[in-house]
C-alpha cells in the first residue's frame, strides 16, 4: 500500500480539472502479499467508526435487556460480596485496617475490565461477521472497540467503589491522581490479549470455549480476592508476577488503598503488558487478511 | 485518460479444506494432528497431494482497466467469480497473486444493510451504516436529510429499524451507501430487492453517480439493469475475465453461457428436434432466479410428424435429488396428447413465490407415455439457485428454512378474546 498525496495531486491537476476530487485522491495499491503500509493510515481515517461501534454496542445493550444498566452493577456487587465472604469469611484472610470488601473491589475493578475485554473481544469478530464478509474498515476497530465497551463498564464498577468508600468512610488519598495512567496501563494486556485471543477464535472457532475457562483461571492466579503479601514464599510470589494482571491489580490498590507496592511486580507488569500489546497486535495484523475467507 | 482502476494478473486462490469442506478449523483437530504427527516422528514435511487438489482458483490472471466515470458491468453465471473479483477490489480479502491500483476512494455495497442493527432506529442506523462504509460524522450530518428523502423514511426515523417493512429497510440501507460519494463505487446485485418503483430509482441514483463523473463497477444477473446502466462490460467465466466488451457482446455471450448445456443443442430425434430449453425472468435469461418474480420456462421445438400420448414438461428437483414437483403439457389439457407437426414454443409458468431459496435442478423430460423416451439419455438441465422474494421477512434469512416450496398466502389472525 502506498499513498502518495502529492504525486497524487500534480497528475490529478492535469488529469482532470474537477476540483472535488483532487483533494481526496489518493492512489491505493493492493498488491499479493505485501503487508498493507497503508494501514495505519487506514485505522485513523477510519477512526469515527470505532467511535460508532462502541456506542452501538452501548446502546444496544442498554436498549436490549430490561436491566441492562442493572446487571453491570449487580455482576460485580455480588462477585465482590461472595470473594469476600470466601476470602475473608471462609479463608480469614484479612487485609489489615481497611475493610475487606473494600480491597476485594479495588482488585476487582481491573480484574473485571480485562477479563470483559478479553472475552468480549475475542467473540467480537465472530459476531460481527456480515460486516467483516461485506466490507472494508481495519479490522482492528472491532476488537478494539468491544474494549472500550468493556472499559464504560469498568468505569461503572469504579462507581460502585466509589460509593462504597463513602460508605465505610476509607477515601483513596492523593495518589488517586495517579489512576489515570493506571487505567491506560490496564488497557495495554487488555488490548493485546483481546487482538490475540480475537484472531485465534477466527481460526479455530472452537477456541471460544476455551476463553471461559482461561478467564476462570486467571481469576484465582490473579490476586483480586487476596493478597499476593499473603504468600510468604518468595519464588511462587515471583510466579504470580509473571501475569501482568498482578502488578496492575496491586497497582491500583496502591492509588486507591494506599497498599504498599511490590516494585519488582510492578514493573514486571509494565514490561509484559507492553509485550503483550505488541505481540497481540502483531499476531492479528498477521491473520487479518484471511479474516474475510475464514470467517 | 488514465485509468482509476488498474487491475494487473489478479488471482486469488482459495483453499476448499480449510473454509469450505468442513466449515472451520477446529483447535482440537489441529492439535490431533501435530500429536499425531508427533508421534508418528517427525513425519514428511511436504504437503500431502491431497491437499493440492482442494485448491480452487477463484480467479486468474484476471486484468483490465477502467477509466474515470466510467460504468462498467460484471457478468457471468455463478461461481464465475465476480464476487470473488468485488471482494479484492474492495480489499475485504486480499488476492493471491497480482497487483490492483485504485486512484481515490473506493466503496463497495455488497449487500444492503450490512451494520445495519435492527435494535437501533432509523437515525442511528444511518450514522452506524455511514460511518461502516467510511463517512465522516460531519459528512454524514450534510447528507443526512438527503438520505431520509430518498429512502422516503421520514415517518420512521426514530422506529428501531427491526420494526420496518423490508421495503423500507432495503430503501434506507441503499440511500446511505448512495449518498457516499466515492470515486469509485463498487455494488453487487443491490438492485434484486426492492419494487420495481425503488429499483428505477436507484438505476437513476446510479447513472447519476457516473455523470458526476464517477466510476461504477455494476455486477448483476439483471441483464435489463445492466443495459440500462453500463456503458461497457467485462464477461466472468472460471475465474478468467473477458477484455472490456461492449454490453451487447456481453450479454449475448452470458446468455449463451446460461443456456443449459447449449452444446447439446439440437436435440434431434425422428419425431422431434429441440432448439433450446431456457428460463427466463422478466424476459432476460437468467441462471440465478429472483423467488419473488415469475420464471417462464420456454423450450423450443420442432415435431416431425403427428404425435399421440405426447408429453412434455419439466421436473423440479432440489440440488440433493429430492422430487419436488413436475408439470407436463397435456396435466390439465388432454387435448395436448395429440400434436400435429410443426415448430412450437411450449412455456410454462413458474409462479413467483412459490420456490423456496435454495438450489434446484429443473429438467426437461419430453416423452409419448410408454412408447418412447425422447431425453432419456440426454439430461438437459437448468441448474439454478433461488433467491428470497424480497417481501419475505428479512428476520428469518438467516434461518434455514425447511422444506422446498413456499406458501405466498399471509396468515391471517384475529383476536377472539382480549388477553389480561
Amino acid at each position: 500500500m502506498l499513498t502518495s498525496n502529492s504525486q497524487a495531486h500534480l497528475s490529478e491537476a492535469v488529469v482532470s480539472p474537477d476540483s472535488r476530487s483532487i483533494e481526496s485522491q489518493r492512489v491505493t495499491v493492493i498488491e499479493a502479499g505485501k503487508q498493507e503500509k497503508q494501514y495505519w493510515h487506514d485505522l485513523w481515517s477510519f477512526r469515527e467508526l470505532l467511535y460508532f461501534l462502541s456506542w452501538r454496542d452501548i446502546l444496544v445493550r442498554y436498549k436490549q435487556t430490561v436491566i441492562g444498566l442493572s446487571w453491570s452493577i449487580i455482576r460485580p456487587f455480588l462477585l465482590m460480596i461472595i470473594m469476600t465472604f470466601a476470602f475473608n469469611k471462609v479463608a480469614h484472610l484479612h487485609s489489615g485496617k481497611i475493610p475487606y470488601a473494600l480491597f476485594v473491589m479495588a482488585g476487582l475493578l481491573p480484574w473485571q475490565f480485562f477479563s470483559t475485554a478479553l472475552s468480549e473481544s475475542s467473540m467480537s469478530m465472530v459476531t460481527n461477521k456480515d460486516m467483516i464478509s461485506k466490507i472494508y474498515f481495519p479490522r482492528l476497530l472491532i476488537p478494539l472497540s468491544a474494549v472500550v465497551v468493556s472499559f464504560v463498564d469498568a468505569m461503572i464498577g469504579f462507581a460502585i467503589y466509589l460509593s462504597m468508600s463513602i460508605f465505610y468512610h476509607v477515601y483513596p488519598t492523593w495518589r488517586i491522581i495517579l489512576l489515570p495512567l493506571l487505567m491506560i496501563l490496564t488497557f495495554l494486556p487488555s488490548i493485546g490479549f483481546g487482538l490475540w485471543f480475537a484472531a485465534l477464535n477466527v481460526k479455530y472457532r472452537d477456541f471460544r470455549y476455551i476463553v471461559p475457562f482461561i478467564v476462570q483461571f486467571g481469576m484465582y492466579v490473579s490476586p483480586v480476592g487476596y493478597s499476593i503479601a499473603t504468600v510468604t514464599n518468595p519464588v511462587i510470589r515471583n510466579c504470580f508476577y509473571i501475569s501482568p494482571i498482578a502488578g496492575i491489580i496491586d497497582g491500583w490498590r496502591w492509588a486507591l488503598l494506599g497498599q504498599p507496592l511490590h516494585l519488582t511486580g510492578f514493573s514486571t507488569a509494565i514490561l509484559t503488558s507492553v509485550a503483550v500489546l505488541v505481540f497481540g497486535i502483531w499476531y492479528f495484523r498477521r491473520t487479518e487478511q484471511q479474516f474475510a475467507d475464514l470467517i | 485518460m488514465s485509468s482509476i482502476i488498474q487491475v494487473e494478473n489478479v488471482s486469488k486462490l482459495y483453499r476448499l479444506g480449510a473454509s469450505q469442506h468442513r466449515s472451520y478449523t477446529a483447535l482440537r483437530d489441529v492439535v490431533a494432528e501435530k500429536a499425531k504427527a508427533l508421534v508418528q516422528g517427525f513425519g514428511s514435511k511436504n504437503e500431502s497431494p491431497e491437499s493440492k487438489s482442494r485448491d480452487f482458483w477463484a480467479l486468474k490472471n484476471v486484468s483490465f482497466e477502467v477509466n474515470q466515470g466510467e460504468r462498467v458491468g460484471v457478468v457471468g453465471r455463478n461461481g464465475a467469480g465476480k464476487s470473488t473479483l468485488l471482494k479484492v477490489l474492495s480489499r475485504i480479502t486480499a488476492p493471491t497473486k497480482g497487483k490492483i491500483t485504485i486512484r481515490g476512494r473506493l466503496a463497495s455495497l455488497l449487500e444492503v444493510g450490512t451494520g445495519f442493527h435492527p435494535e437501533l432506529t432509523g437515525r442511528e442506523n444511518i450514522y452506524l451504516n455511514g460511518a461502516i462504509l467510511g463517512m465522516t460524522r460531519p459528512e454524514i450530518t450534510s447528507k443526512f436529510d438527503e438520505i431520509v428523502e430518498f429512502a422516503e423514511v421520514e415517518k420512521f426515523l426514530d422506529t428501531p429499524v427491526k420494526r420496518y417493512s423490508s421495503g423500507m429497510y432495503v430503501r434506507l440501507a441503499f440511500a446511505v451507501a448512495a449518498h457516499l460519494e466515492p470515486e469509485v463505487l463498487v455494488v453487487d446485485e443491490v438492485l434484486a430487492v426492492g419494487d420495481a418503483q425503488f429499483q428505477k430509482k436507484c438505476l437513476g441514483k446510479m447513472e447519476d453517480v457516473g455523470r458526476q463523473g464517477r466510476t461504477v463497477i455494476f455486477v448483476s444477473h439483471d441483464m435489463r439493469a445492466i443495459r440500462a446502466l453500463c456503458q461497457s462490460a467485462i464477461l466472468m467465466r472460471a475465474g478468467e475475465a473477458s477484455e472490456t466488451l461492449s454490453v451487447q457482446e456481453a450479454v449475448s455471450l452470458y446468455s449463451g453461457d446460461v443456456l443449459p448445456n447449449a452444446t447439446k443443442f439440437p436435440v434431434v430425434h425422428d419425431d422431434i428436434v429441440i432448439h433450446s430449453y431456457k428460463a427466463t425472468q422478466l424476459g432476460e435469461w437468467v441462471d440465478e432466479l429472483d423467488g419473488g418474480e415469475k420464471t417462464v420456462i420456454t423450450v423450443d421445438a420442432e415435431i416431425r410428424r403427428s404425435l399421440t400420448s405426447f408429453r412434455l414438461g419439466i421436473q423440479i428437483k432440489t440440488a440433493l435429488g429430492a422430487e419436488v414437483c413436475r408439470s407436463l403439457t397435456p396435466d390439465w389439457n388432454e387435448k395436448h396428447e395429440n400434436m400435429a407437426p410443426g415448430r412450437y414454443l411450449f412455456s410454462i409458468t413458474i409462479p413467483a413465490n412459490f420456490l423456496a431459496p435454495g438450489s434446484f435442478i429443473i429438467n426437461l423430460t419430453a416423452s409419448r407415455y410408454g412408447i418412447q423416451d425422447y431425453l432419456a439419455y440426454d439430461h438437459i438441465d437448468i441448474h439454478t439457485i433461488v433467491r428470497s422474494p424480497v417481501d419475505f421477512n428479512r428476520a428469518h434469512l438467516g434461518e434455514p428454512i425447511p422444506g422446498s416450496v413456499l406458501i405466498s398466502e399471509l396468515w391471517s389472525i384475529k383476536k377472539i378474546e382480549a388477553g389480561i
